[in-house]
């Protein structure tokens, strides 16, 4: 699709440990418009993160490989960019980063303005197909370029809603709170005038109260601006608050996608319908699913969520199901799904 | 203010310290001798010199009250009197403590210069054959004994090769001493004869007992590093597109010379401990030199001195590092 | 535990060390079957002093004419006795010191880990100097003056690890269950930071011999005809630099042993205690 700003296609990484070799992305499809706010939902350890990073190009380079795949952003795939171009043309530029835990990835030593300097000095939008557009150590940073950087970093911050930003560029990360800090995050992610945003569960490690006035400035933010967003979350309820659409994934496999709409009102995966039961609510209470995630190691072939599924049949356990259109929208991975109509297990 | 109070804090523990020190030297030379003034007055003493010196320590007395006259004696700068030099030691101690402390310092930046340069690129390039060889090197550099290392080092050079001076700290007498540190006062007479002169004298010394000291600078750093690279703030740094060299030179170094910086206490004492051997190996006239002269003559003052003197500047610069690292650690608020 | 075996076999740089070690055990036990000229301990030949390597004396003669080689390996016995008595006499002082500063809060224990804290804030041999310039030159005084000044390394390092694990829930229950203090520290602290001493102790034996050969070089530790390496190696210095087998070889045994402490130790470092490879430079 022309509009897609970015394509993932059958993406395959494993993890290769003592162990044996984990395979944590098992063919993994999943494309974002541009300006879109997508949300990937999935249990703890279903391969989030690891997507996350893999779109980044940042796993962890000793143990982490990727088998196959492909992913198209800007005409190109960043899997066969090399690092420097990667490092320099699309992180912190086209594509960055909002991380789960805001209080360790600033770097303790070193003031909150001086990070955000640094940042701009290789990042600022000013500096696209500009002539001191390179990367190094040694770059100058000129004056005027500075002046305007600045200018624009305290606006952002102010847009973040942070109180005298002035003073907050002086201190060091360990003196402004949690939801603070990851407001900066978000002004540092936005700084650069991206394209893509890759949150992944940037409200998990704050306060209840906090993650929801967050998650609204981010929302509120990247729709000004037009910026896709990619938001990792196992809160189905964060999830509703923000996206236009949502992907679900069950162990290193994406099994649905939908619009926030279809996906709560007709889920047609079967594990889709049992994340949404296990969903507080005034009925149900809290019902947890049954049966654990797969190792990784020694995956189940086929659809990975046989072994938990009621409806699993032979061909479940040997055939990964295509997607299929449940409508315009809406696609699911199941050789059984559901239908609409049907009531809940 | 609040480096004022991260002093004061540190101050607290120094006195105790001290006294604490001297409570030791004190237990050493006064209470587990049969007779400490045998000891003070020498192997050729006659019995009415000993007894001169017992009633002039005060041996006759209680053993807190002489520990309250040590102590007094001590604050007063009266360590008794050297018999091998027939002088106070403490004068003899002040006149060689600056040929340690600019041998030592020489070699701190050396070992510092060499060793965090080989620390980070051990760490960057972990499980490489650089990285296993530093291993080795390391390891052995810190198990080699300084007074064979630089034996060896005076074999091969000096004696063999004839490219360094065998001995000494500069050829005849040496500049009139302005501070003490000859290439100090070479520089302010802006005499380069005497400087050359001074640098050529420490090659030898210097690099022995940088061995040791580059050594473990070399494993706090790779260590250091290690832990900064596996942190959160570079994965972070490194998914915003920083530039690496940026983030390694700049973000991860910072974080590892925190710990590196608490080190150099550390490093402080192998130095002060290899000084003594290696001064005298190199006829280097320093408090180590001055120890070892004062241990083969039983010059016992010179010997408590010279403990007590080193004791006090180990701790001195403990507490300086300490003060220095909560001063560059902006997280430490104690 | 048979992992960590495993682990540690696979490490050769550690199994160098442990194979080094064991040539200074065997050369302690067989000296007197190893060396060509047991006698040479105490006897002279002073015709063939300072004779260079060759078949009759492998690593040469000394000043007085005797076989270095066998007096290396009887060496290697004062050594071995200076090192092992003074580090498990540092052990049993500053274990239980951490064991119990650890184990209990209050001014006693602050008191006790103030008082290791000073002995640490002396450089171990100038220490080591002043006591074994009061005690005299011999073996025994040696080993008191080592042992005086290594002992608080242990007691710091149990009393923090003993401080670490106070809180876990294994020790909470037995002190639940009722078992006594002695009980508790001796039965289920002890065993679970031993592998922390464990590493410690082997570094510290390397760190050991090196000061017990400093002490013995500065004239300090047995007296002659003792065969001490460090004292070898201090006469050596008279005849150099045509005599260089004299200071070498001596100082090459202790280079080995010292290497093969701190080879091993840092062996099993990695294997048995992975966090303080990676420990945090920051945490206080
Ligand atoms: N560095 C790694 N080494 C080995 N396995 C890893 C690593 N990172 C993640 N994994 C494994 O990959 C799987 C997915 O992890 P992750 O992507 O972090 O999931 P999520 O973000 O959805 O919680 C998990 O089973 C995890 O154990
Ligand atoms: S494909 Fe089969 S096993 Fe997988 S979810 Fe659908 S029915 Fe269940
Ligand atoms: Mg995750």
């Amino acid at each position: 699709m022309a509009s897609e700003l970015i394509s993932v296609r059958n993406l395959r990484v494993s993890f290769g440990s003592d162990a044996g070799t984990a395979k944590v992305l098992d063919g993994v499809d999943l494309a974002i418009r541009a300006g879109e706010i997508r949300g990937l939902v999935g249990e703890s350890g279903c391969g989030k993160t690891t997507l996350a990073r893999a779109i980044l190009g940042i796993l962890p380079r000793n143990s982490a490989r990727i088998e196959s795949g492909e992913i198209r952003f800007g005409g190109r795939d960043l899997l066969t960019l090399p690092e420097s171009a990667l490092a320099s043309e699309v992180r912190g530029r086209e594509i960055v980063y909002i991380p789960q835990d805001p209080s360790t990835a600033f770097n303790p030593v070193f003031t909150i303005g001086t990070q955000i300097d640094d940042l701009m000095r290789f990042k600022s939008p000013l500096l696209r197909g500009g002539a001191d557009d390179r990367q190094g150590f040694f770059n100058s940073y000129p004056r005027e370029r500075r002046a305007a950087d600045r200018a624009r970093v305290l606006e952002l911050l102010r847009l973040v809603q942070l109180p005298n930003p002035e003073a907050v560029l002086r201190k060091y990360p360990h003196e402004v709170s949690g939801g603070q800090r990851q407001r900066l995050m978000i002004a540092m992610a936005l700084l650069p005038e991206p394209k893509l945003v890759i949150a992944d569960e940037p409200t998990t490690a704050l306060d209840v109260t906090v993650q929801a006035q967050i998650l609204k400035l981010l929302k509120q933010l990247a729709r000004e601006r037009g910026v896709a967003v990619l938001f990792t979350t196992h809160d189905l309820g964060a999830a509703y608050e923000i996206c236009d659409r949502i992907t679900v994934m069950y162990a290193g496999q994406e099994v649905e996608e939908a619009p926030v709409d279809g996906f709560f009102e007709r889920p047609s995966h079967p594990y889709t319908r049992k994340l949404l039961d296990s969903l507080p609510s005034s009925e149900a209470g809290i019902r947890g699913i049954a049966g654990e995630i797969p190792r990784l190691i020694d995956p189940p072939p086929g659809c990975r969520f046989h072994p938990r599924c009621e409806r699993a049949t032979g061909i479940c356990r040997t055939e990964r199901p295509p997607p299929e259109a449940v409508d315009a929208l809406h696609s699911v991975r199941c050789h059984h799904r559901l239908s609409a109509t049907e009531p809940a297990s | 203010m609040k480096t004022l109070v991260l002093i004061v804090n540190r101050l607290i523990w120094f006195f105790p310290t001290v006294l604490g020190l001297l409570a030791i030297v004190f237990f050493i030379s006064h209470v587990i001798p049969a007779d400490p003034a045998a000891f003070v007055a020498g192997e050729n003493a006659t019995p009415e010199t000993i007894a001169a010196i017992r009633a002039r320590l005060g041996l006759d007395q209680p053993l807190h009250i002489q520990f309250v006259r040590y102590i007094e004696a001590i604050l007063e700068g009266d360590m008794g009197r050297s018999i091998f030099t027939g002088r106070p030691v403490a004068e003899d101690l002040m006149s060689r403590l600056p040929a340690t402390l600019e041998l030592t310092l020489v070699t701190i930046v050396v070992a510092s210069l060499i060793g965090i340069p080989l620390g980070v690129v051990s760490a960057l390039k972990r499980n490489s054959w650089l990285d296993h060889a530093l291993r080795v090197v390391t390891i052995a550099g810190l198990a080699i004994a300084s007074f064979w290392f630089a034996i060896l080092l005076q074999l091969l050079f000096s004696m063999r090769l004839g490219i360094t001076p065998l001995s000494g700290r500069i050829e005849g007498w040496g500049p009139e001493p302005i501070t003490g540190f000859y290439v100090i006062d070479a520089l302010i007479l802006w005499d380069m004869e005497i400087l050359w002169d001074a640098l050529h004298h420490m090659i030898l010394p210097v690099a022995t007992l940088a061995l040791p000291a580059a050594a473990t600078i070399v494993r706090f750093t790779r260590a250091g590093v290690l832990n900064a690279l596996e942190s959160n703030y570079v994965l972070y740094e490194t998914a915003m597109g920083y530039p690496r060299r940026l983030v390694i030179w700049k973000y991860v170094l910072r974080n590892a010379l925190i710990g590196t910086v608490t080190q150099i206490g550390l490093i402080f004492g192998i130095l002060l401990a290899g000084a003594v051997v290696v001064e005298a190996v190199f006829d280097w006239p320093g408090l180590g030199l001055f120890a070892v002269n004062a241990i083969l003559s039983s010059d016992y003052n010179a010997v408590m001195g010279f403990t007590l003197i080193a004791g006090t500047m180990f701790i001195v610069v403990n507490l300086v590092v300490d003060i220095l690292q909560g001063m560059i650690d902006p997280r430490e608020t104690r | 535990m048979r992992r960590v075996l495993r682990k540690l076999a696979e490490d050769r740089a550690a199994m160098l060390g442990l194979a080094l070690i064991v040539l200074l055990v065997l050369a302690a036990i067989f000296a007197p079957w190893l060396s060509t000229h047991p006698g040479d301990v105490a006897e002279f030949h002073t015709a063939r002093r300072l004779s260079p390597p060759g078949p009759e004396n492998w690593l040469g003669t000394d000043r007085m004419g005797s076989d270095i080689y066998s007096r290396l390996l009887f060496g290697a016995r004062i050594t071995i006795t200076i090192a092992v008595t003074a580090i498990t006499i540092a052990v049993i002082i500053g274990v239980p010191i951490g064991l119990v500063a650890g184990y209990y809060e209050g001014l006693g224990s602050d008191l006790l880990m103030r008082v290791s804290d000073i002995f640490l804030a002396v450089p171990q041999i100038v220490l080591a100097i002043a006591i074994a310039q009061t005690l005299g030159p011999s073996i025994e005084n040696v080993i008191l003056a080592l042992s005086a000044t290594y002992w608080p390394f242990w007691a710091r390092l149990v009393y923090a690890e003993t401080r670490s694990i106070k809180n876990e829930p294994f020790v909470e229950a037995a002190i639940a269950l009722g078992c006594s203090p002695l009980r508790v520290m001796v039965l289920h602290i002890l065993p679970s930071i031993s592998s922390s001493i464990i590493v410690r102790t082997t570094i510290g034996m390397g760190g050991t011999i090196l000061t017990a050969a400093t002490l013995g070089f500065l004239g300090l530790g047995p007296p002659p005809p003792t065969p001490e390496w460090g004292r070898t190696i201090a006469e050596s210095r008279e005849f150099l630099p045509m005599a260089w087998w004299y200071a070498a070889f001596p100082g090459l045994a202790i280079f080995m042993v010292v290497m093969g402490f701190n080879l091993l130790g840092d062996g099993l470092r990695d294997v048995l205690d992975p966090r303080l490879r990676r420990a945090g430079q920051h945490g206080k």
